[in-house]
């Protein structure tokens, strides 16, 4: 079993809904970068994805744009990311990591040692953001005999079809887009993702994660409801964005937020 | 392989193209390449869009024997294709028209478009206005401030032009902003995508309405000379104007084609926007092509005095062309292409698009590497009066 699968069993065994926080790697500065992570493991992370700046973020909203921009102004790059995972197993060795970016840069120092390092450093999944279903397949392989679980994007627009093919090649969770839009958009409609996500799980027992929109304990009570697990990113990246002259205080402020939500979550049982 | 018969249903020609966008916008896409299947082969969409081509555009556009380049040059005979002649001053169009109605059928009432020097989406304003649709133009903020005369123009003709201020703030960035446009308003929005690049189907939608070109210089050369020519010459930025003149020449292994990338200040300089010439294989905009990123996958911004061709990836047909050697891919340095602008100015009367400038100043070195009767076709692919605030000022001259 993967780090990933002992996570959602885990908390599945006790009726507890996963709580996964997002930062972009080297926002404010990369020597933050493994602190913070530590500080979302105190304010009740169970699985983090680390985001892999990218010049060209072009799934991403303006909040996510700048944290890369940030990142970028220090070069912050794959192979430091992979090095901040690796500094943060040596005092944690449970919490999966998730590397979250675009293809391009994991293309260009080339997949296979790419997921070589990924899995030495203790990466325990990849989500790939421009990698479709259909363009994967000659990715997977080298991801999977790595270890790497590959986590798939569901979105509003994906048909039928679509939701049995991600399911088929998908490993770890399903990262359902709980909206159109692009990452930090507005409010969510949770019937509509109720419904979408009773339509998926005819195709999968994989657990299904649920990103974009969720803000804050309310909202993310509202999605812990119906889902297996909460993704929130912008809501914190701002938090960073907000107190990047001041990064001393970033730890604290990430973990209180953080606790807010793991709070609610704790409160649906 | 039959290679016209590129790209493959997943939209690769070999390992370029593709489709990689996030998961949103996966489905609309398959969308749009189904209506489009379906729209190229009806006859009642075809005779709209001819009709249009014709009447509103001012197809076809002529062959010119550009004497006086081919008698200073002293080397092969020089014809310019004039698509400078068209509706809005440049091949633009031809493309614009295409998707307009492909959204006009598909029933959305909005498009979007992004732009660089501008000429794209004065392109978009233009057909928006003729169909009654709502028109909204990304622009990097850098582009809004070099071509304010493009910017006012789209106003006028009732589109929204919204500076993106990430990145680079230029051409690359408000694509990525169209694309994030897109993904939230998808349902009531099309994107008319410039250049043949982006996600299938849109390398190979861009090439099929630009085809137009080459077509009828198929024609022309034939009723004019009785022949084919023996070289053709374009620019490539994405792409666009170069693919519409090569793609019906691609089976005709006679004709050798040429494009020419812009080579900035030169390409050891690393201050160009060369990507096929000196970039490799990346993914960048929905498709796999040659793009120009560094050693950690981070794109690159590109240097061109010509806006339209300041571009870090290039259209992924161009590259698959390039690695089975069809097309000869080159560049030319800013400084080719202005003394390029003012030779055509001066000797035919006709001012070009700094962005054609590049191949006529790329023809006139292959006219001297071949046979005075043999035939060299140079797409002008627009018309120079978008740029004379850019020579201008390069000249020390206040305009205004």
């Amino acid at each position: 079993m993967s780090r990933i699968q002992d996570v959602f069993a885990a908390l599945q065994a006790r009726g507890g809904k996963a709580l996964i926080p997002y930062i972009t790697a080297g926002d404010p500065a990369p020597q933050y970068t493994v602190g913070l992570m530590h500080a979302l493991v105190a304010g009740g992370a169970d699985i983090i994805e680390l985001g892999v700046p990218f010049s060209d973020p072009m799934a991403d909203g303006p909040t996510i744009q700048l944290a890369c921009e940030r990142a970028l102004v220090h070069n912050t790059s794959l192979w430091q990311v992979i090095d901040f995972v690796a500094e943060f197993r040596k005092t944690n060795t449970t919490t999966p990591i998730v590397l979250m970016g675009y293809l391009n840069p994991i293309e260009a120092r080339g997949l296979e040692s790419f997921a070589a390092k990924a899995q030495a450093a203790g990466v325990d999944g990849v989500l790939i953001v421009d990698l479709s279903v259909e363009e994967a397949p000659a990715m997977l392989p080298t991801l999977r005999a790595h270890g790497l679980d590959c986590i798939f994007l569901l979105a509003p627009t994906s048909s039928a079809d679509r939701v049995a093919a991600v399911a088929r090649e998908a490993s770890g969770y399903l990262y359902y887009v709980s909206l159109k839009g692009v990452t930090g958009a507005a409010t969510l409609d949770i019937a509509s993702v109720t419904e979408k996500l009773t339509q998926i799980r005819q195709h999968t027992k994989l657990p299904i994660a649920v990103g974009f929109g969720i803000r804050d304990a309310q909202s993310a009570a509202n999605v812990g409801r119906v889902a297996d697990g909460v993704i929130v990113g912008s809501a914190l990246v701002q938090q960073i964005e907000q107190n990047q002259l001041a990064p001393e205080r970033l730890p604290a402020l990430l973990t209180d937020q953080l606790a807010a939500m793991r709070g609610a979550l704790n409160a649906l049982k | 392989m039959i290679y016209e018969n590129l790209p493959d249903a997943r939209g690769h020609f070999g390992p370029y193209g593709g489709r990689f966008v996030a998961e949103t916008l996966m489905e609309p896409l398959r969308e749009l390449e189904i209506a489009y299947n379906k729209l190229k082969g009806d006859p009642a969409f075809c005779a709209e869009l001819d009709r249009d081509l014709a009447l509103y555009v001012g197809r076809p556009s002529p062959l010119y024997p550009a004497e006086r380049l081919t008698k200073n040059w002293g080397g092969a005979q020089i014809y310019l294709k004039r698509e400078d002649l068209n509706h809005t001053g440049a091949h633009k169009i031809n493309n614009t028209i295409g998707q307009a109605l492909l959204a006009k059928h598909l029933g959305k009432t909005r498009i979007i478009a992004e732009t660089g020097a501008g000429q794209h989406g004065v392109a978009s304003a233009t057909i928006a206005a003729r169909l009654g649709l709502k028109c909204v133009v990304y622009m990097g903020a850098d582009d809004v401030e070099r071509q304010s005369p493009n910017v006012y123009r789209m106003k006028l003709l009732g589109a929204e032009v919204v500076p993106v201020h990430s990145g680079t703030k230029t051409l690359k960035d408000a694509l990525n902003e169209a694309l994030r446009d897109w993904v939230t308003n998808v349902d009531d929005t099309f994107y008319v995508i410039g250049t043949v690049a982006g996600p299938h189907p849109y390398p190979m939608l861009v090439r099929d309405f630009n085809a137009v070109v080459g077509r009828e210089v198929l024609q022309q050369s034939q009723q004019m000379l009785g022949r084919l020519p023996d070289a053709l010459v374009a620019c490539v930025g994405g792409g666009s104007n170069a693919i519409g003149l090569f793609y019906p020449f691609i089976p005709h292994d006679s004709v050798k084609m040429y494009g020419v990338e812009a080579g900035g200040d030169g390409i050891a300089t690393g201050r160009h926007a060369a990507p096929l010439s000196a970039g490799k294989p990346g993914v960048l905009h929905g498709n796999r092509t040659y793009i120009m990123a560094d050693e950690n996958g981070q794109i690159q911004g590109t240097h061109s005095i010509s806006a339209g061709l300041d571009y870090p990836g290039v259209g992924p047909e161009h590259a698959w062309l390039k690695d089975i050697g069809r097309v000869n891919y080159t560049s030319i340095t800013d400084d080719e292409a202005l003394a390029a602008f003012y030779e055509c100015t001066r000797t035919e009367g006709i001012i070009p698009a700094l962005e054609s400038a590049h191949a006529i100043a790329y023809a006139k070195k292959l006219s001297r590497e071949m046979k005075r009767d043999d035939v060299i076709v140079v797409n002008l692919s627009g018309r120079g009066d978008k740029d004379i605030f850019t020579i201008a000022k390069r000249d020390g001259i206040q305009l205004l």
